[in-house]
């Protein structure tokens, strides 16, 4: 019996190892400024529901939205399949669940699901060779910019690899068994609507052959399972579980209201009303704007470990399009990373960060990017699990203008108009009902 | 458009006569400074008059919304502004108002509530639908009639608000055919100007985004390409001149086009 114990250790290890780093990514996000997004927990939840669950904007571009709903579709409903992996795995049994419920009323659920779950499987592997396609021969240009070179493109593909190897594993695994069934040499099932079409590639075989391609597609699929546990932490693919609480923390004001800043109103306010009682506490003074991680909110680093690198954003982007360096796929990419640098300082500094002369603004985002920006809110509307790349944009023009009077010249010019005459252009204030004497 | 000119008031005007008006008329800068501008808002001052609104302007007290300065990063400036007008705009007891720019429309909207200045604010072409729908003004085609015209999507109207029904309603009652582009409504794409490019030079690219934007609206064909924002409006005129069609197609505000179509 020495596979239950082989398996027990590993699940064990995968699942503390998986713990470990969720506890340290978990910590990463903290690290970000606190920001109050406890009210409203009934829309958050249908928000929730809708998009992360619903997967409503990704049906926006129906052909990959289909597809990515198989994707995921089968990965949730594979669950089940798995929960009996796990149970035989560590009891070194064999189809536990069928076992317990044969001859009962259940038994036909059993079937429908394993049915249900092969279908899927059919049409993610469609799905997944559409994207391998879509990605590495039809070359879509989304796939194709500067910030995809390299690490990401190659965690794409990886990931959409081990997508086919699980779905072979287990198609393997159940064609197999059925083979043993119809020999008499394991407990029989129903017929599996897909896998028994391949039942036959074993029909020439002896049995303890097949019966190792049984277990070979059996430990293929657990063990691509715990591969991409260990693997998650370090790629795109944080979205399948990030989504829910990051569309659970949405932005719900409309698109257009940009944070109004307590620390400003505290300076100036008290010009307009001598009685005005500042709001932030002056012994504490906070730095305007975000030049690094740390400056940036939590749901800023939350969004960066959720990004999903699609690059719906930077293609519905204006400046993208038009060839310019911005891209907010890029802004969120670039967060992540500097978080992730930020995230391994401490572990070196046993917790404590210590600066390393390195910030997010300047040595991974440029000031042209950040000067390109529209405030369009394209990229906020577009992304599929409500990232807000324009919020961190802001919050870097805002460093640039408030803590570094760093702005473009002719923006400077833009403020001092303003401050002047009271409009942006310079005419006098005093000019400003001139068009009703004019025809 | 006739050439009459009509006698607009301030709101100090109108509070030194003892009256009080209905609707606040917000100009902003564009529409008080910029030529082009200028014509939208006086459209918009007929449409006003047309339907006999009691309505001011606040004049040489109005000052910048504080929109430019605030999507640049400058929240001191930003709030500067707000402050003032605020200000100002409490002491006149002002209710509601009605604006021709969707970015000062935004702002004062979504963005003054959290430093004391709350309004009932309308973007023009929301007014102009209800006082359609409430039979208020009766429009007709005139000159538009059969006309093939595309809207372009603010996107301070659009996405940051959710106004997309207002604009097309209003057109359509003109007998036209509205056509769409592409990325319109949620999808819109901006014209260029947002987010305080308008007041400086592009960074290095391959293409302006207003001659994109002109591209995919030209694409359709249209005699008219309808806005209502004036930058949007600025920066569609210059896409439509880049493309040399400006002899084939004109770049009018809704309020224009209702304006025009009624002669009023
Ligand atoms: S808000 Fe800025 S980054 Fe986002 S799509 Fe618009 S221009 Fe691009
Ligand atoms: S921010 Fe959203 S839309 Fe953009 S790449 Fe990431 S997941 Fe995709």
């Amino acid at each position: 019996m020495l596979s239950p114990v082989v398996f027990s250790i590993l699940l064990i290890s995968v699942a503390a190892f998986f713990t470990f780093h969720a506890k340290k990514i978990r910590r990463n996000i903290l690290i970000g400024k606190d920001i109050d997004l406890t009210a409203n927990k009934g829309e958050r939840t249908k928000t929730m529901l809708k998009v992360a669950f619903g997967q409503s904007k990704m049906v926006v571009r129906p052909i990959p939205g289909i597809m990515h709903f198989f994707i995921y579709a089968a990965f949730v409903i594979t669950q089940i399949e798995l929960l009996e992996i796990v149970i035989d795995g560590v009891s070194g049994g064999h189809r536990r669940i069928w076992h317990a419920i044969d001859g009962t009323a259940l038994s036909g659920l059993y079937t429908f699901t394993i049915n249900f779950i092969e279908i899927l499987s059919v049409l993610a592997f469609i799905a997944t060779i559409t994207f391998l396609s879509r990605r590495n021969i039809i070359r879509l240009a989304r796939f194709q910019k500067p910030e995809m070179k390299g690490w990401p493109t190659k965690d794409a593909n990886l990931i959409l690899c081990a997508e086919i190897f699980l779905i072979t594993c287990i198609m393997m695994m159940n064609s197999a068994d059925l083979e043993l069934q119809a020999r008499g040499e394991t407990m029989r099932t129903a017929s599996f609507i897909i896998s028994s079409n391949f039942q036959n590639i074993f029909s020439g075989m002896d049995s303890s052959t097949v019966h190792l391609f049984e277990r070979i597609g059996w430990w293929g699929h657990i063990m691509g399972i715990f591969g991409f546990l260990v693997y998650l932490p370090i790629s795109k693919h944080l979205h399948i579980l990030l989504a829910f609480p990051n569309t659970y923390y949405s932005n719900l004001k409309l698109k257009g209201e940009f944070s109004t800043l307590e620390a400003v109103t505290d300076v100036v306010a008290p010009n307009f009303d001598p009685a005005y009682k500042p709001k932030t506490d002056p012994n504490n003074p906070v730095r305007f704007g975000a030049k690094d991680v740390h400056d940036l909110s939590w749901k800023n680093l939350l969004d960066a470990y959720t990004c999903t690198e699609c690059g719906r954003c930077t293609s519905a982007c204006p400046q993208n399009i038009t060839g310019k360096k911005l891209s907010p796929r890029k802004i969120m990419m670039d967060t992540r990373d500097r978080l992730t640098e930020v995230g391994k300082n401490m572990d070196a500094n046993g917790g404590k960060f210590v600066d390393d002369g390195r910030s997010l603004l300047g040595d991974f985002i440029t000031t042209e990017e950040i000067w390109a920006c529209n405030t369009c809110n394209a990229c906020v509307q577009e992304c599929p699990v409500n990232i807000d790349p324009l919020e961190i944009i802001l919050e870097m023009r805002r460093f640039l203008v408030m803590e570094q009077s760093q702005s473009p010249a002719e923006l400077n010019n833009m403020f001092s108009n303003i401050e002047n005459n009271g409009a942006p252009w310079q005419f006098s204030q005093a000019d400003r009902a001139n068009w009703t004497k004019e025809q | 458009m006739s050439d009459k000119i009509i006698k607009v008031k301030t709101m100090a005007e109108m509070t030194a006569a003892g009256e009080t008006p209905e609707i606040l008329f917000w100009v902003g800068c564009s529409g008080s400074f910029d030529d082009r501008a200028k014509k939208i808002t006086k459209a918009i001052v007929r449409i006003l008059d047309h339907v006999g609104i009691k309505f001011a302007i606040l004049g040489s007290e109005e000052g910048c919304s504080g929109d430019p300065a605030k999507r640049a990063g400058n929240e001191f400036l930003y709030q500067m502004q707000a402050m003032q007008n605020i200000t100002t705009l409490n002491m006149y007891n002002v209710k509601k108002i009605v604006t021709g720019c969707p970015h000062c429309f935004n702002t004062i909207k979504n963005e003054y509530p959290s430093l004391g200045g709350n309004y009932e604010i309308v973007h023009h072409t929301q007014l102009v639908q209800e006082l359609i729908n409430t039979g208020k003004l009766k429009v007709q085609g005139g000159e538009f009639k059969g006309k093939k015209i595309v809207f372009h999507d603010p996107c301070y109207l659009g996405r940051a608000n959710n106004v997309y029904e207002a604009p097309r309603d209003i057109i359509q009652k003109l007998d036209v055919e509205l056509a769409e582009m592409k990325r319109s409504r949620a999808n819109g794409l901006c014209c260029g100007a947002g987010g305080a490019q308008m007041f400086k030079e592009a960074e290095k690219g391959t293409k302006e985004v207003s001659t994109e934007r002109a591209e995919e609206a030209l694409s359709n064909d249209p005699d008219i390409i309808a806005v209502g924002c004036p930058f949007c409006n600025t920066m569609m005129t210059d896409g439509v001149k880049h493309f040399n069609k400006e002899n084939k197609t004109k770049v009018l505000d809704v309020a224009e086009l209702i304006a025009k179509a009624n002669d009023l």
